[in-house]
């Protein structure tokens, strides 16, 4: 067998056990779950397996068929193979495996649960479809399928009004973001005349100036799809209403992979947004930053436990639309990697706490889940502190390195810098005071006093999981991601370690003081109208509601009124109504009699005779 | 001798013609089916008149005869009465009246005042004889359209038979 | 004065006008169609003439020919007319009435 062959079987597993549950099986719970679980795993496997025979090396996988070709315009299918698209291949087939298995034990009692897997698995299939795209097209068809089967999983309890409202919510935010995105895509067809990376870079290198003002242009809109399938600041609001599909869901979707898709696309592009000329970095960089800032203002006062971890990855992508953003692609792929599988392992630990608890979500009704759930409690808690930055778990090396690049005198700031510090220390803020409020103290309610800890089908998958999430520094990805994005800067590296560390210790004895044993939270009374803005999400859905939808509704509004009355009044009645008077008018003269017509036959015989003779 | 008894077979024909669409007298279908043959008897005297006898005979024969036989036998089948008197539609009698009498006008108008007289041209009428020659025109030259007017007449014949039948479907 | 050409083709329009006359006023079907014959025995009439007035016989044939379709019409119309009469109980034009709408 070729070795070519394999990344196209791993690419296709997911669309063929997607449709093999929706075509046969979507009466076996069992069956389904299988072959969902079974097409990943087998992917994961595959994955390594090309990977250890092949090395981390490119391979030419590009132009295997020509896909369409519209006058000039020729677009390939074919695969692109790199480090990036390899690694990114193991954390979703390998995060994506993982939470496959939790999701059979989790999803157990679910009379949907078929359907619930063919839509993990189409999912899967087209996250793997960005991650091996080698043209802009290709990716953007996948990108659109990625938002599909998003609409699809976080509406999976669509009986549910507010899950299906959050559907729609996610769906039609990612949609404004696409729009952007496929604009710039136009716009790079028609600079360039191709779509494949590879060639738009080799035209690059030839002709730096090749976009001229059109540079910042371009980056922006590519941007714009990154916005919205990585929830940035103002196109954030989806996220967190999105945590209405079920726990896997969004350990997979909104924590390890979909939202990671947007970071991904900016790295893979990261030559077109670095073009010469090109302002786009700045503008990314402060949007990250703000995003990162805001999220994690709001998660300090949320109460779902599923809310402060959305909150939570808001705020860390942000982190790494900002590396991205101050010229550093490898610390923000390093930060995704990382930060896929501790924020996957956070969700699934707070999957299990909620299974435990019978859908209770309200960190204030936990407490004392510490001795009850050992396995959860330990993963959840390495987890955090792997988000934190604590060493010498994975997140604190990527973090580090973030924190550090925010420095670099070419294209960072000190601003950026205390940014990304402020950052941190409302993180480990907020995490203290999940862990503190919900497995320490006493219990609050009377499920969490009967907690017990979740079946082997999902503890297993934490622990795989919890593995990476402490090793992850170890493992020599940055340097991987470095061979193709360039390394990271080395500068500031003592520095970011230091304010990093003094972060985490600070803002953790802070929490340790307010939460410890706390039996509500006293934030409120300290802080006032800030803790309440807070906690209402600084009013972005409330002021989107007042003006986008005001506005739409009104152009909506408008829109029908000219339809009722200019298209459907004037121009289809009018003209009926023109016909029909014509035709009643005509109508008059056939009487059905027949000597009227011998009379009208006479009159023009004379007529005709008149002029003839 | 010819020109008096060619106005008189023409103040006939025209007189029973107009009796046969306009009798101010009677409304009775048989009567106007009588005037009809008057009218065609006379038609047959003009025709003898312009020398030809066997289309005299043939009109006596087939129309007088044949047609107006059947003609009053439907009116008898159909046992049609003298029917009532309906609303005279006095537009559509003077409207009628003035379109015929446009049609009636421009004719006469080319026949008698914008043509040179017609027969100043032609040379005198010396046709003798006529039936044989008729019959040989008829049984060479158009011996084909002969043949396909029997061909009508069939078709005529099986058509009315069919259209007699009691359950009309 | 002599009895020439247009003297009978006047008295053929003569006729030919009075069964247009008939076929557009009177309403009797039966009428109309006697109407009919009148017009016919018209045409036929300035046939004869213009066939004697050119010493030529093609008239005659086809004034023959005429009178032999007249024949054939008159055999169908009337069976129509019996038809008619036998599935509406009237032979008069206005309350034929299929036509219109």
């Amino acid at each position: 067998m070729k070795l070519e062959i394999i990344p196209w079987i791993i690419l296709f597993l997911p669309m063929l056990a997607a449709a093999g549950i929706t075509l046969f099986t979507l009466k076996s719970r069992d069956q389904s779950a299988r072959l969902s679980i079974g097409a990943i795993v087998l992917g994961f496997v595959l994955s390594v397996f090309f990977i250890a025979v092949n090395g981390w090396g490119p391979l030419k996988m590009e132009s295997v068929a020509s896909w369409l070709e519209v006058g000039p315009l020729q677009v390939d299918f074919g695969l692109r193979l790199d480090p990036l698209s390899l690694l990114m291949l193991l954390i979703v087939t390998g995060v994506g495996g993982a939470i496959h298995i939790y999701s059979y034990g989790y999803m157990h009692d679910d009379p949907g649960a078929p359907r619930y897997f063919a839509g993990l698995s189409l999912f899967t299939f087209s996250m793997l479809g960005i991650v091996l795209a080698n043209n802009f097209l290709q990716m953007f068809i996948f990108w659109e399928l990625v938002g599909l089967s998003s609409y699809l999983l976080i509406g999976f309890w669509f009986e549910r009004p507010s899950a299906a409202d959050a559907s729609k919510k996610a769906f039609l935010t990612n949609r404004l973001g696409d729009f952007g995105f496929l604009l710039g895509i136009l716009l790079i067809w028609d600079t360039f005349g191709a779509l494949n990376f590879s060639a738009i870079q080799v035209e690059l290198i030839r002709n730096p100036q090749a976009l001229g003002a059109l540079a910042t242009v371009v980056g922006l809109l590519v941007f714009c799809g990154a916005m919205g399938k990585s929830a940035q600041f103002p196109l954030h609001v989806w996220l967190p209403d999105a945590m209405e599909g079920p726990t896997p869901v969004s350990a997979l979707i909104h924590a390890a992979t979909m939202v990671a898709a947007g970071v991904y696309m900016l790295c893979r592009v990261f030559f077109l947004l670095d073009a010469s000329g090109s302002n786009a970095l700045e503008v990314i960089a402060w949007i990250g930053g703000i995003t990162a800032l805001l999220a994690a203002l709001i998660a300090v006062q949320q109460n779902d436990i599923k809310r402060i971890l959305a909150y939570s990855t808001l705020s860390q992508l942000g982190y790494m639309v900002l590396a991205v953003g101050v010229a550093s692609p490898t610390p923000a792929m390093y930060h995704l990697t990382t930060h896929a599988f501790f924020k996957a392992l956070l969700f699934l630990g707070a999957g299990s706490v909620i299974h435990a608890l019978h859908h209770e979500q309200d960190i204030w009704k936990m407490g004392a889940l510490k001795n009850k759930m050992p396995v959860t409690f330990w993963t959840f808690l390495l987890a955090t502190l792997a988000l934190c930055g604590v060493p010498p778990l994975s997140g604190f090396f990527s973090k580090d390195e973030i924190i550090a690049a925010a420095l670099n005198p070419e294209h960072g700031s000190v601003w950026l810098f205390l940014l990304t510090v402020g950052v941190a220390l409302l993180t480990t803020f907020y995490m203290a005071r999940l862990v503190l409020v919900a497995f320490f103290g006493s219990a609050k309610s009377h499920e969490a006093g009967h907690a017990h800890e979740s079946p082997k089908v999902m503890t297993v998958p934490l622990l795989a999981l919890a593995l990476p999430s402490a090793a992850g520094g170890f493992l020599g990805i940055a340097h991987l991601y470095g061979k193709q994005l360039g390394q990271a800067h080395a500068d500031y590296h003592v520095l970011a370690m230091a304010v990093s560390v003094g972060a985490v210790i600070f803002s953790f004895a802070f929490a340790w003081g307010l939460y410890w044993n706390a039996e509500r939270d006293p934030l409120p009374e300290k802080i006032g109208a800030l803790a309440r803005a807070m906690r209402d999400r600084f009013y972005f859905d409330e002021l989107y509601e007042a003006t986008v939808i005001k506005l739409q509704e009104i152009a909506a509004a408008m829109a029908d009124w000219f339809d009722q009355w200019i298209i459907a009044g004037l121009a289809v009645r009018g003209i009926h109504g023109t016909t029909e008077l014509f035709g009643r008018a005509l109508r008059l003269v056939q009487t059905g009699n027949l000597q009227t017509y011998a009379f009208l036959f006479v009159l023009s015989v004379a007529l005709l005779l008149f002029f003839v003779l | 001798m010819q020109d008096v008894l060619f106005y008189c077979f023409a103040a006939l024909t025209i007189l029973c013609g107009f009796m046969v669409v306009a009798n101010p007298w009677s409304r009775n279908p048989v009567t106007s089916a009588m005037f009809l043959v008057l009218t065609i008897v006379s038609l047959a005297g003009l025709f003898t008149l312009l020398h030809a006898f066997f289309l005299a005979a043939v009109q006596v024969l087939v129309y007088a005869g044949a047609v107006m036989v059947l003609f009053l036998f439907v009116i008898m089948l159909l046992d049609l009465k003298e029917e009532a008197r309906r609303k005279i539609r006095g537009f559509g009698m003077i409207s009628g009246g003035i379109a015929v009498a446009a049609v009636f006008g421009i004719i006469f108008k080319t026949l008698v005042f914008d043509t040179p007289r017609l027969s100043a041209g032609l040379s005198a009428p010396n046709l003798e004889g006529v039936t044989k020659p008729l019959g040989e025109t008829l049984f060479t030259r158009y011996l084909l359209p002969f043949e396909i007017l029997s061909v009508l007449l069939l078709v005529a014949m099986v058509g009315v038979i069919l259209l007699s039948k009691r359950d009309l479907r | 004065m002599t009895a020439g050409l247009e003297h009978y083709l006047v008295v053929s329009a003569i006729l030919f006008c009075l069964g247009l006359l008939g076929v557009i006023l009177r309403r009797n079907l039966l009428i109309i169609y006697m109407s009919l014959e009148l017009m016919l025995n018209a045409a036929n009439l300035a046939f004869v003439a213009l066939s004697r007035f050119n010493n030529n016989l093609d008239g005659q044939i086809m004034v023959f020919f005429i009178i032999t379709v007249a024949a054939a019409e008159v055999a169908v119309g009337l069976a129509l007319i019996v038809a008619l009469y036998r599935k509406r109980q009237t032979a008069h034009v206005e309350d034929l009435t299929l036509m219109k709408l």
